[in-house]
């Protein structure tokens, strides 16, 4: 079980991803944002932070590195793939997930414990939760505000697409309450908090975000 | 060399917070009288030569694919004349 994170310029969460996967029982592999290869993983991880300085938009740039060729070639393949906060930009801004995120509606940066309820379990991310389950990972962002046209959260919301979804005083503006979506196919993830940060008890937030790691696990295990 | 002009706008239905903070700050100025601020992204490309309908259908097509943001934005393309 090999599971990619990509690092690009301005990553920072990519230890942390990495770590996490470690702790699901994956093998962790350092993917480059200049290779054009995904050195055969079996699932990719596009960590946070803030990939070429975030300059134009938040991962509008990292959308033209090389390994996005291939990111985007897989994911349509059926390859699964998780983009947490930045990730989450990155895959918007590749169109494999629909949307944008913008500054936050208050335009603080906001960093905090987050309540969530998962409304998908049956992506290969989210296998491990329950439908309505509630859980807290941090949310840390300062361009976390989900939007998109009424028609598309109209369709999201009919095809169930919505996979977690913020509990209680919307923290950032996203419409809809909408912390993460997946793609139509639901191998494709993104979300703004970042559940890589709450797989051990000695380091804040808790444990509550390891199933997303352990989930692609069992549904590669199972495949 | 011909500069061309890429202007960038969020739409009109996207909140512009930094637009709504520079609105904040105006009267403090003692600039009253200001309804709404809203805030873009100015591009100039400078470009070989005098721009062909062609080359300037090429600037709208890195317009739409790298400069905006079709989901949140709107631009619109000119040359600039000296």
């Amino acid at each position: 079980m090999r599971l990619g994170v990509v690092t690009f310029p301005g990553s920072l969460d990519d230890g942390d991803a990495r770590r996490a996967a470690e702790r699901a029982g994956a093998e962790s592999v350092v993917l480059w944002h200049g290779d054009h290869d995904l050195r055969g993983v079996d699932a990719v991880i596009l960590p946070g932070g803030f990939s070429y300085g975030d300059y134009l938009r938040c991962g509008a740039i990292a959308r033209f590195a090389p390994v996005m060729t291939e990111v985007v070639t897989a994911a349509g393949q059926g390859l699964p793939v998780l983009g947490i906060c930045n990730g989450f930009q990155i895959l918007c801004e590749s169109h494999l997930l629909p949307g944008a995120l913008v500054r936050n509606d208050h335009r603080k940066f906001v960093c905090r414990g987050q309540r969530l309820v998962i409304e998908d379990a049956s992506t290969p991310w989210t296998t491990r939760y329950d439908a309505g389950q509630e859980i807290t990972v941090p949310l840390k962002n300062g361009e976390g505000g989900y939007v998109a046209d009424a028609a598309t959260l109209d369709r999201l919301e009919g095809e169930g697409r919505v996979v977690v979804r913020y509990v209680g005083a919307n923290p950032n503006g996203s419409m809809r309450r909408i912390a993460g979506v997946r793609n139509k196919r639901g191998n494709v993830v993104g979300l703004m908090p970042h559940p890589e940060h709450a797989v051990d008890e000695l380091c804040g937030a808790g444990t509550d975000g390891l199933g997303f790691f352990t989930s692609v696990v069992t549904a590669l295990v199972d495949s | 060399m011909t500069r061309v002009v890429v202007d960038v706008m969020l739409k009109p239905e996207i909140l512009d917070p930094q637009g709504k903070a520079v609105l904040g700050a105006l009267p403090r100025l003692g600039f009253e009288g200001v309804r709404a601020v809203r805030q873009g992204k100015r591009f100039e490309l400078e470009l070989d030569g005098e721009p062909d309908d062609a080359r300037l259908a090429e600037v709208a097509s890195v317009a739409e694919m790298l400069l905006s943001n079709p989901v949140i934005e709107t631009y619109t393309v000119r040359v600039e004349r000296g």
